[in-house]
């Protein structure tokens, strides 16, 4: 048990999914083989892409610097912060409990909510995996998407500011 | 940033990312056999309650936003309708359900509910939006 604790969330979760497929064999084998088959082949089919996925992180990464996100985001960022927020969001990638504590050391900066809420809904466009989304819904989708997705979060981050940001003022 | 960071930094991601990605595409390929017959009844082709009910899966599900992309890639060769699709993949990483304790810890209980909330409705209007722009698109 102590032993599990110490696992990773992520190996964890595979740990529990194999453990199921272990007893759905027992039920039906060929259920359980076809899946793995399946997953199998799902999987080196996408080696390719996650390496293109792999390389333009590792491009973002190399080039883009997190702290200036401060600099951009702060208390006196005026109309110059919602433009900062929508393509930080983009650009920054990481899982949420690296980026929320970022955040929060951000807000306790001046960083308002309504940009952090633009921020946030913009992680949805991560150029790294554009080229998977092209691969599996098209190129039209893909672009029609990522369009409504930074609309709607300027809008996100308006409905922040009236609903949080108002309220505590 | 130098390049073994940035690299190191971009594996780190993906050690971390991967086991989820491999758990959830083997979870989707045991559980699609069995629900597939159930599809064409919960996804209906209505716009709202296909998205609604993407919305609500990609709300409770996690990992990375490419995982959706596999995951949701596989529901569209079962049958699920694209708008489904669409609101799953968008909930999936504005709405976080598993992570909403983290996010009220770090961000308050007000904004990560407002935020998670108004992040679901928009899973379904986006998702409603982009399906009819795409129609629209081939129309013309």
């Amino acid at each position: 048990m102590i032993l599990f604790k110490k696992i990773r969330l992520g190996n964890k979760f595979l740990l529990i999914v194999l453990t199921v497929y272990a007893l759905m064999a027992f039920w039906d084998l060929n259920l359980v083989w076809e899946g793995l088959v399946k997953t199998l082949f799902i999987f080196f089919k996408l080696i390719p892409i996650l390496l293109l996925v792999l390389l333009v992180m590792f491009l973002i990464n190399k080039y883009f610097k997190v702290d200036k996100v401060e600099k951009y985001l702060g208390v006196d960022s005026g109309w110059k912060g919602w433009f900062y927020a929508v393509i930080s969001g983009i650009l920054i990638s990481g899982p949420p409990y690296i980026l929320f504590p970022l955040l929060k050391d951000l807000k306790q900066k001046g960083m308002k909510n309504s940009l952090i809420a633009v921020f946030l809904y913009n992680r949805n466009v991560k150029i790294p995996f554009l080229p998977v989304m092209i691969y599996y819904f098209g190129l039209a989708f893909t672009v029609v998407i990522s369009c409504y997705i930074i609309l709607f979060s300027i809008l996100n981050g308006l409905l922040i500011a009236f609903f949080v940001d108002s309220k505590k003022q | 940033m130098k390049n073994k960071q940035a690299l190191l930094r971009s594996l780190n991601l993906f050690k971390t990312s991967l086991p989820i990605m491999i758990g959830v595409l083997l979870l989707v390929n045991l559980v699609n056999p069995i629900f597939q017959k159930f599809y064409p009844v919960i996804f209906s082709g209505n716009f709202g309650v296909d998205s609604f009910f993407g919305a609500l899966a990609g709300s409770i599900s996690f990992g990375i936003p490419v995982t959706s992309f596999v995951v949701g890639g596989e529901l569209i060769e079962q049958g699920v309708s694209l708008v489904a699709v669409a609101a799953f993949i968008l909930a999936w990483s504005t709405v976080g359900v598993a992570m909403l304790p983290l996010e009220i810890l770090n961000l308050g209980k007000k904004f990560a509910v407002v935020r998670n909330l108004i992040c679901f409705i928009f899973s379904i209007l986006i998702a409603i939006l982009t399906v009819i722009t795409l129609n629209f698109i081939n129309i013309l």
